[in-house]
């Protein structure tokens, strides 16, 4: 079985800055993979460029052994790729359930002329889309919420219906940009049940930003470490978690005198 | 009792002519609404699409008229004819985004509203050099009838001017709050960022997004052509500048508040005349709008901005 996506040797130059340095990444189907740096790693410029916000100057992005470098990002969303942001891009005064139904955008095959004359497939399609969301709605605890708008939610409500959206695109791999950034220690215990039950549920691999390392041990199944746009290490949690190297990138130099 | 008899017919009178008024800046003024709502710019060259718009009205009224006057009923000319122009100019607006706006998505916005300056110059020289100096004049695509209810004096035209203008306006609500593009366009003017990644293309959304603009700026002006019927190239400047004014005042990027504050500038335009001599009519009205600016300067319906700086 062949890797889900693949990255290959990727650098990336903000004009003479390089954020990113031979940068590589296998994720096999159904793994949760993550990646820890200190802040300004790079670490959201990786997800932006495999994303496909920006294009990386240098390398390869394959997924499912398809290119993925230079396309659009909805091109890329649409072949299977999810994503969540460090600081909540939601649409403020759009109720929850509208979110989840936006995210279903690519799934209403609909023309113009269908939605004008409101034919049966519209409909039928619509209705569809509409027991789909409350379905995820229903998963992610946001169901009583459906009718609000999101802007009166609390914070975490707010995190679970991004992941929501991002679920209902249905993508074959999930992005998540620091899912408990900013939480209760609650929230944060409700957010890795979420994230496991989405992961359980759902044939989908996770590749997430964090920077608690309770959660990223308790979550990865692999975890590389980002140091000024490099890897330093990568491996499975326990290796990680007495690395030196990373153990100095997070802590500092062990002070010996 | 006898001043009274004679002041509700006057009110009503100039509410009618308000309302019309109102009409042409609200369906216009939506236009700048909706692709501030989508792309965070304004497109200045929206007056001129309007201009442009009238034209192709003009044209295709007047062809119409020509091969089928006495065939076909009037209403079915009309209809016909807006249905057409409307078409016709959405593909200008297209045009704009493609050729004009879309090279410099990423550009600063100023670069952005230059252009829409200078794509408003070209249409307007473009068409003076193609048709010429002369004012031209918009035929009548129907027969004025007036009529007189208790003092108060209106024309079919102008009833139809008010009516027709509600029913796009509310056919752009349904469409708005109803479909898979509507509702991409309300959650791009709250955040962009997160729409391509539910599969929506803004290569499809900026165009269709013009194409609304610009199709509902050529219905207004077969509409205008039919209460002013006076062609020039420059007749959208100051239409197109007054329009702009309500969309700031209704909020930027809000399309209920383009509507509301284009009816509301209709109003204190037609008002101000009543009361003012008409030479001053643009200084007085455009004061009180600056005025509620002034206290106001977010408009009726607009949201605070917070720029974001990373992703």
């Amino acid at each position: 079985m062949s890797a889900l996506l693949n990255v290959n040797k990727m650098t990336h130059y903000f004009g003479g800055l390089r954020a990113v340095h031979n940068y590589n990444l296998t994720i096999e189907p159904h793994q949760i993979t993550g990646l820890i740096g200190p802040n300004g790693a790079g670490k959201t410029t990786i997800f932006n460029l495999i994303t496909g916000v920006y294009t990386p100057t240098e390398g390869a992005i394959t997924l499912e052994n398809e290119n993925i470098k230079g396309l659009e990002t909805n091109e890329i969303a649409a072949k299977g790729l999810g994503r969540t942001f460090q600081n909540l891009a939601l649409w403020r005064h759009m109720t929850v359930l509208d979110h989840i139904k936006m995210a279903h955008y690519s799934q209403l095959s609909y023309g113009l002329m269908g939605a004008f004359f409101n034919t049966r497939k519209c409909r039928q399609q619509e209705a569809r889309v509409e027991e789909n969301a409350y379905r995820l709605l229903e998963l992610f605890d946001i169901k009583q919420h459906a009718d609000q708008l999101v802007t009166n939610l609390s914070y975490g409500a707010q995190r679970r219906v991004e992941m929501a959206r991002a679920m209902a695109t249905n993508p074959k791999i999930l992005f998540l940009d620091e899912p408990t950034a900013g939480m209760t220690p609650d929230e944060l215990v409700q957010m890795i049940k979420i994230i496991q039950q989405v992961h359980q549920d759902f044939d989908v691999a996770i590749f997430l930003i964090e920077h608690r390392m309770k959660f990223v041990m308790e979550l990865c199944q692999y975890i590389q470490t980002l140091v000024f746009g490099e890897l330093i290490a990568e491996g499975p949690p326990e290796e990680i978690q007495n690395n030196p190297e990373v153990i100095e990138a997070y802590l500092g130099k062990e002070d010996l005198t | 009792m006898e001043a009274l008899t004679e002041f509700i017919p006057y009110i009503l009178q100039n509410l009618i002519n308000a309302l019309q008024r109102g009409s042409f800046y609200a369906v216009i003024s939506i236009g700048y609404s909706m692709v501030y709502g989508v792309l965070m710019l304004f497109n200045f060259a929206h007056g001129d699409i309007f201009m442009l718009g009238t034209y192709i009205g003009f044209g295709i009224a007047t062809l119409f008229l020509t091969l089928f006057a006495g065939f076909l009923p009037g209403p079915v000319i009309f209809i016909a004819t807006v249905v057409i122009t409307m078409f016709l100019a959405s593909w200008i607006g297209v045009f704009v985004e493609v050729a004009g706006y879309r090279p410099l998505r990423s550009a600063p916005r100023a670069s952005a509203a230059i252009t829409g300056l200078m794509i408003g110059i070209i249409f307007e020289t473009g068409i003076l050099i193609l048709l010429g100096a002369k004012r031209l004049s918009f035929p009548p695509l129907m027969e004025s009838i007036a009529y007189n209810i208790g003092g108060v004096y209106f024309t079919n035209v102008k009833v139809l001017i008010i009516i027709l203008s509600l029913f796009l306006m509310l056919a752009l609500h349904t469409f708005i709050q109803r479909t898979k593009w509507g509702m991409a366009m309300r959650a791009m003017s709250y955040d962009f960022l997160a729409v391509p990644l539910m599969g929506v293309s803004i290569n499809v959304m900026a165009p269709l997004t013009f194409a609304i603009g610009a199709g509902l700026a050529a219905v207004a002006g077969i509409l205008y052509g039919q209460a002013y019927p006076i062609l020039d190239p420059y007749m959208g400047v100051l239409i197109g500048w007054k329009a702009f004014v309500a969309a700031i005042l209704g909020g930027r990027g809000s399309i209920k508040g383009a509507a509301l504050a284009g009816y509301l500038l209709g109003f204190i335009e037609i008002f101000v005349a009543t009361i003012f001599p008409s030479t001053l009519r643009d200084l007085i009205a455009y004061s009180i709008i600056l005025l509620i600016l002034t206290y106001r300067p977010r408009g009726f319906f607009g949201m605070e901005h917070s720029t974001k700086l990373r992703l």
